[in-house]
């Protein structure tokens, strides 16, 4: 093989996936410390009232079709940036069963991807 | 690094290499912050279909969150926080951005992401404090 020669080049999979995680990453960074804040502190610490998460309020809040397409999008691309982090960091603890370690992290994202979209339909 | 007969050169210690050095730390809990990343989004996904299977299901999951999980809850908001920050804080390297061929400082690009950040999480308290 020599990589001069344009013959050689053949399409990867690593443009989609590594867009994938730089998107995640990126969205991931602007919103998950606030969701996180919001969903799982605000109310243990007293900043906000229960009510606020009433099954009905929240309920109220998903109807809106955008606000499920918000959710499964940021969800979608956390989820896909934190599998293909934690394939890369898998290598980095020694683990060179890299098949084993996609099975797993990109099967878990993938599963979840799919459990979410069925929450948010039904 | 990979050699062509698939050796690695520095195989000596695999499993516990970024023990030997104090800056290799930060690096592996950056890298981790994804664990947490995605045990995040999973705690989301369940409490969806928890919502989706009706009120007792979904109360059930927010009192879990709440109560149980707290600690839990605190040390994935840590890994986020420190996600987003070290995310940030190398954009000037991922992104560098020139201006009428001139290289935009680093502390500006940063700054502004920052700010964006801050911008992005009021709004999603906003949103959810006064959608609906």
């Amino acid at each position: 093989m020599n990589p001069t020669n344009p013959k050689d080049y053949h399409a990867s999979h690593k443009p989609i996936i590594w867009s994938l995680f730089a998107a995640g990453g990126t969205v991931t960074a602007l919103l998950l410390p606030a969701l996180i804040a919001l969903i799982a502190l605000a109310v243990p610490m007293g900043l906000l009232s229960a009510d606020l998460f009433s099954y009905a309020r929240i309920q109220d809040l998903i109807a809106n079709p955008w606000v499920k397409l918000t959710i499964f999008g940021i969800i979608f691309l956390s989820l896909w940036h934190a599998a293909h982090r934690m394939r890369c960091t898998m290598h980095d603890f020694g683990v060179r069963a890299d098949g084993l370690v996609i099975v797993i992290f990109y099967g878990t994202a993938l599963v979840m991807s799919v459990i979410l979209a069925v929450a948010l339909i039904k | 690094m990979k050699q062509s007969n698939g050796h690695y050169l520095r195989s000596t210690d695999k499993y516990a290499w970024y023990l030997k050095k104090p800056r290799y730390i930060p690096y592996m809990l950056r890298e981790l912050s994804s664990l947490f990343v995605g045990l995040f989004s999973c705690i989301i996904v369940w409490g969806l279909y928890q919502l989706s299977q009706g009120e007792v299901a979904f109360t059930a999951w927010t009192q879990l969150l709440w109560d149980k999980l707290l600690w839990v809850n605190i040390l994935i908001f840590a890994f986020a926080f420190y996600h987003s920050y070290s995310w940030f804080m190398v954009t000037p390297k991922a992104m560098p951005i020139k201006f009428k061929g001139k290289r935009v400082p680093g502390f500006f690009i940063i700054g502004a992401h920052m700010l964006l950040w801050l911008m992005a999480s009021v709004l999603v308290f906003a949103l959810f404090f006064y959608g609906a």
